[in-house]
């Protein structure tokens, strides 16, 4: 900046920051006090709920109960969610580096239209697409058979965890392509043009050039994937509700059947737990975003 | 040899492109025909009989789909209108303003992103019913409304942070008020954005299923869970019918979506 730029007298004389500072706190109160009021107060009555029993006492019952009842389901739970996580990470770098590096632009443009059509599906309606199309005698196997690659009698319906595995992929896919494929479109060509021309190919260009630069966009994409499959109620318990399932089935069980609150809130601990790790890498990521952005 | 690599690779993409056609496109195609079969049993390929009864059906008196809609769309109205409300006072502090814990309110602006909803819902659910509002209208749509305004807040934050500031000072130079200037500048030139969010808000609340499931049942019957009843009761014809209905606003935003809004903000929602 010269002497005469730091010199010029600001447009408009600004105004004291102790009045800025008010009034935006003021702007901010009402949308800060609906959360406090409808997430953070329920948050933390899930806390205190989960050590107290039905009387208000405090004890450690509910996670006993749900340790007894309840552990197969939560590795149900951890490996359909991570492994879920791990297609939907793969099938993203997949699409979004073809999208980034593809020569045949008719092909790129193709998937680009192709790819995102579920994003705005809903999970319940994709648990229903997927109760039609994974039956037995869905789409999906009379395609298969049609196309002679299974046998009529080998038809079976994947309406398991397996269902659970599709559905989730299927709707989270998208959404992370479409946040990774934004982050490669802002990288600097220059680097994936020198090293094409140095004769490395698309794929290592992919992963040893492109990717590096958009790792934590990828992650963040996976983290909040993650975090929303958890919390899935209705593709659990429209695709596979019987044992073993997902917590959220086992919770909304509780709850409808028992009115157990105890072991619900406990079985809501153990999945904010599995969140922890990967909320605290979320956030520390997106609130160092934002505070560059401003 | 090169040439003759590249039609190789082409045709390898050109298969792979197929195959996820069919895998985006199948359950779509599968659910569009039965919604339109009448009868359709193991092992046929194809429904024995296509008909309208079914929708004559879901759309009747006792169909409830007509009622379930109207209160899907009322809540999903009111819900944008309260989120607005005070996301847009928020996203204007955010983008323009000095905040003082700058930090910890990004944080609350941030973390229900980041933290599985449902020990919220069942919570909040319990909460209500001591308030008398379970299985209320107003219960739901504050339950939508606290989901639906962190999205509208970050989305509402970035459209006023995309206003060139100069229009705003240049306004200011001639005189306007800080309130006419908002006004008359700021605000129409946010509201591509704020429309946008609202089009999120509104979406989202139409589409949403658990929140409603723990806090609205059994009075408050909105399509997703009409929906729900209908596929856990076996009526794989009306749970896609009314799975259509909730296909196709989600389907016609998808198309539009970039005409609005960046890949980063859209990285916010669509959950």
């Amino acid at each position: 900046m010269t002497d005469a730029a730091k010199a010029a007298p600001p447009a408009v004389p600004r105004r004291p920051l102790a009045r800025d500072g008010a009034l935006g706190a003021l702007l901010v109160a009402p949308a800060l006090a609906i959360i406090a009021l409808f997430f953070a107060l329920p948050l933390w009555l899930s806390f205190v709920g989960a050590f107290r029993d039905k009387a208000g006492e405090y004890t450690l019952a509910n996670f006993a109960k749900s340790f007894e009842l309840y552990t197969t389901d939560f590795l149900f739970t951890v490996g359909i969610v991570t492994l879920s996580s791990l297609l939907i990470g793969a099938i993203a770098v997949a699409i979004a580096g073809y999208l980034t590096l593809g020569e045949n632009p008719r092909l790129v443009a193709g998937l680009r239209w192709l790819y995102r059509w579920p994003l705005f599906i809903p999970f319940i309606v994709t648990a229903q697409l997927m109760r039609g199309f994974l039956a037995k005698n869905g789409t999906l196997n009379h395609v298969l058979i049609a196309a002679d690659l299974i046998e009529p009698i080998a038809a079976q319906s994947l309406l398991d965890w397996r269902g659970i595995v599709v559905a989730f992929v299927w709707k989270q896919a998208p959404f992370v392509t479409l946040l990774l494929a934004g982050a490669m479109a802002s990288i600097d060509r220059q680097h994936v043009e020198a090293a094409r021309n140095l004769g490395a190919s698309r794929l290592r260009a992919l992963f040893e050039i492109v990717l590096p630069q958009v790792k934590g966009t990828l992650l963040v994409g996976v983290v909040l994937s993650f975090v929303t499959m958890l919390s899935v109620l209705s593709v659990p318990l429209m695709i596979n509700p019987n044992s073993p399932t997902m917590i959220t089935v086992d919770i909304a069980y509780r709850i409808n059947t028992h009115a157990d609150y105890g072991v619900a809130n406990a079985l809501c601990l153990a999945s904010l737990a599995l969140a922890a790790g990967g909320a605290w890498f979320y956030l520390r990521h997106a609130v160092a975003k934002a505070e560059g952005a401003a | 040899m090169t040439a003759g690599r590249s039609w190789m690779g082409t045709l390898g993409v050109a298969t792979v492109l197929g195959v996820l056609a069919f895998a985006i496109f199948g359950p779509l195609v599968n659910l569009g025909l039965w919604a339109f079969a009448e009868r359709w049993y193991f092992p046929n390929k194809m429904p024995s009989d296509f008909g309208f009864a079914f929708w004559a059906r879901v759309f009747s008196e006792r169909g409830g789909a007509w009622g379930a809609l109207g209160t899907s769309v009322w809540i999903a109205l009111l819900t944008v209108a309260l989120s607005l409300l005070v996301a847009i006072p928020a996203g204007y502090a955010l983008a323009r303003l000095k905040l003082r814990w700058r930090g910890l309110i990004l944080l609350a602006f941030l973390l229900p992103q980041a933290v599985p909803n449902i020990p919220v819902y069942v919570n909040i659910a319990r909460v209500f019913y001591e308030l008398g509002l379970a299985g209320t209208i107003t219960g739901v749509v504050l339950v939508h409304a606290s989901h639906g305004l962190v999205l509208a807040v970050w989305i509402a934050s970035a459209a006023f942070a995309a206003v060139d500031p100069a229009l705003e000072e240049a306004a200011r130079n001639m005189g306007a008020s800080p309130m006419a200037c908002f006004r008359d500048i700021t605000l129409p030139l946010a509201a591509p954005g704020l429309m946008a969010s609202a089009i999120f808000v509104f979406l989202e609340s139409l589409d949403e299923f658990t929140g409603t499931y723990f806090v609205g049942v059994p009075d408050v019957m909105t399509l997703p869970l009409l929906m729900f009843n209908a596929s856990m009761g076996g009526n794989y014809q009306i749970a896609s019918i009314t799975a259509l209905l909730l296909l196709i606003p989600s389907v016609g935003f998808m198309l539009v979506v970039e005409r609005f809004l960046k890949s980063d903000v859209l990285a916010m929602v669509g959950r």
